[in-house]
């Protein structure tokens, strides 16, 4: 009780804190001078999320299906080889990813895709991997011994059992990708980094604000999109959120 | 109808299970029995192919479990598994009826079969039917494991320590719900257990293993009357007699058709009677020969007047269905050594006494 009390305190004083900011933006003319590049920024958005949809679709398809293949008891032994490697991918810092992927792949959206599809992958097929392995065993038996094949303990067991964790990877590789978008500014990808770079050369903050707060925007309802679908998704049972 | 022949099961060098040669008859309760690591689960996980033997044969209903497809001879077993294994993300009524959707059966049939099947085990169908595992108590899971197992009605069961994860307590009150449903039911079931206790309450044979070998396979009496060597008998412990106390009705070492008394004889007629079949008291019955008290010789002996006046309460009684240990308890509860016996409606059957009883658990000794 107290919790929630404290919750709804820290509610209202974020709203508050918000309008307060908006108040004084508007005072001072900052607010105006964003809304200035209102057009701009709509157009942008939408580059901004189609770069972050297309990577992070392929992710996603790629991610799991090579999770689930990792798992299988043939390909087993390759996960940890696997996962080293993505491993490794992530390593190499964002930048230097982009101007490799750049150097194969040319400039424009392309490259940027592929740079945020190898970022978000890691994330997707590691969570992919432990959750589907942290099925405890004795379920795996008992789908066998009742006489499911492998395919429908895949989909009946395994799955629902370890999607939780699964989403959650999704959750982390999305935040990171949204975040990233910016940089495709960099050789030519487009999105919100546009007015963000910009606004950095020129010395203008109103439009780095106005690439800014709608790119943290973005990451926040991205994840809260997801924090719903992982809580309506996920089935009861198996949902510690519910 | 199950049977094992010269079935072995290696891990590489290690030999888990070594030439078995067994038969469970269809109806029976087969307890696989032995400390710990000895095969009994790798034994039972063969029988639904889990394991493929490394050699040997396995008999179902007289047909070679080797060549016919496995996922359909295992949608034909019922199996529970020791961890109960239920799934999480299901509600108990789709976690019963895993089996019947994988068989296509009808929905509507299939949900009606699992409410039956809570109802069975005394879980309120509308209560339960709708909750997922994590939110029933261990003793809950396990019923609704057992009852999982039996929702395609397949003719044999395979339960690895179904009941291992229950307090004492709540056990013997799931194996008594348990030994209902299989009187009714009549399943071929392969038990593992650990438990000497549970195999003799709930086996028609016992199968002791050691080190993958198996030692003796015989019925629970037998185990616990002439355990085959000293393994056998240290592991079914030192009051091995007082457990088979259990394997035996009350009927079995009662003395039927006793001499009784009614309130308006006289003394001087049960005296006589007491005299004629040489024993100390008689007991007294109503007018429709319920057992109502006792008269004892001693008393008698000496008084003149009806029975009705000088009978003293009965000192014990058992009910005719009881087992002999109940009946040993009450004994010594009383300090007697002789109850009357007594059916569900209170009439006066028989009487046990302690000779009677020594008798009958002689029998088995005198019969080799
Ligand atoms: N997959 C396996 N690989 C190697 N060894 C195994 C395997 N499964 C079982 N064993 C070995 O085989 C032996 C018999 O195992 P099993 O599980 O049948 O024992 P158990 O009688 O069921 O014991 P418990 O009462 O502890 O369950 C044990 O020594 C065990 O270590
Ligand atoms: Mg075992």
């Amino acid at each position: 009780m107290a919790a929630t009390g404290l919750q709804t305190a820290f509610r209202l004083l974020l709203i508050t804190g918000v309008f307060a900011c908006g108040a004084w933006f508007q005072a001072n003319g900052l607010l105006p001078a964003i809304l200035k590049h209102r057009s701009d920024v709509i157009y942008l958005i939408r580059q901004h999320l189609a770069l972050a949809a297309v990577s992070g679709a392929i992710a996603i398809v790629v991610g799991i299906p090579l999770g689930v293949i990792l798992t299988r008891p043939r390909f087993e032994m390759f996960a940890d080889a696997v996962t080293q490697v993505v491993n490794l991918g992530t390593t190499i810092p964002t930048l230097a990813l982009l101007a490799l992927s750049m150097s194969f792949l040319g400039i424009g959206a392309p490259p940027v895709i592929f740079a945020l599809f190898v970022l978000t992958l890691l994330p997707i097929v590691l969570n992919t991997i432990a959750g589907l392995r942290s099925v405890p065993q004795p379920l795996i038996e008992a789908a066998r011994g009742m006489g499911m094949t492998p395919a429908q303990i895949l989909r009946r067991v395994e799955l629902p059992n370890a999607v939780f964790v699964i989403l959650a990877g999704i959750r982390t590789a999305l935040a990171i990708n949204i975040g990233t978008v910016p940089l495709a500014f960099l050789i030519g990808g487009g999105g919100l980094g546009e007015l963000i770079f910009t606004g950095i050369d020129l010395m203008e903050p109103s439009m780095l604000l106005a690439g800014a707060i709608p790119t943290a925007l973005l990451a926040v309802f991205v994840d809260f999109l997801v924090g719903q679908i992982q809580f309506w998704l996920v089935p009861r049972g198996v949902n510690p959120l519910r | 109808m199950i049977r094992l022949e010269q079935v072995s099961k290696h891990f590489g060098t290690m030999v888990a299970v070594d030439r078995i040669d067994m038969e469970v008859p269809t109806g029976a309760v087969c307890v696989l029995l032995g400390p710990s690591g000895c095969g009994k689960t790798t034994t039972m996980k063969m029988i639904n192919r889990l394991i493929p033997p490394t050699s040997g044969k396995i008999f179902l209903d007289g047909k070679d479990t080797t060549g016919v497809d496995e996922v359909s001879l295992r949608r034909s077993i019922g199996y529970v598994i020791q961890q109960i294994g239920l799934f999480p993300n299901m509600t108990v009524e789709d976690n019963i009826c895993v089996v019947p959707d994988l068989l296509g059966w009808p929905r509507a049939k299939s949900r009606k079969r699992a409410s039956q099947l809570l109802d069975m085990v005394n879980l309120d169908p509308s209560v339960f039917l709708k909750r997922y595992p994590k939110q029933l108590s261990g003793g809950q899971q396990q019923r609704v494991g057992v009852v999982r197992a039996l929702a395609a009605d397949p003719p044999v069961l395979l339960m690895d320590e179904p009941f291992g994860a229950i307090d004492p307590i709540n056990r013997e009150v799931i194996q008594d719900e348990f030994m209902k449903l299989q009187a009714e039911l009549k399943k071929t079931i392969v038990f593992v257990s650990h438990d000497i206790d549970e195999a003799v309450k709930m086996a028609t044979r016992i199968a002791i293993f050691r080190d993958g070998k198996l030692i003796q396979y015989d019925t629970p009496d037998n185990i616990l009357a002439h355990p085959v060597d000293a393994f056998v008998s240290e592991f079914v412990g030192s009051d091995r007699t007082l457990k088979r106390l259990r394997l035996i009705k009350v009927t079995d070492a009662m003395m039927s058709d006793p001499p009784r008394v009614k309130a308006e004889d006289t003394l001087e007629t049960a005296v006589r009677l007491m005299d004629e079949h040489g024993h100390v008291s008689v007991v007294m019955v109503g007018p429709r020969g319920r057992a109502r008290g006792v008269v004892r010789h001693e008393v008698a002996r000496d008084l003149k007047g009806l029975v009705g006046e000088h009978q003293e309460p009965l000192p014990g009684i058992v009910n005719i269905k009881d087992d002999l240990r109940s009946a040993v308890s009450q004994m010594f509860t009383h300090g007697v050594t002789w109850l009357a016996c007594v059916d569900d409606d209170g009439f006066y059957k028989g009487y046990i006494t302690q000779k009677s009883i020594t008798q009958v658990l002689g029998t088995t000794y005198r019969d080799r």
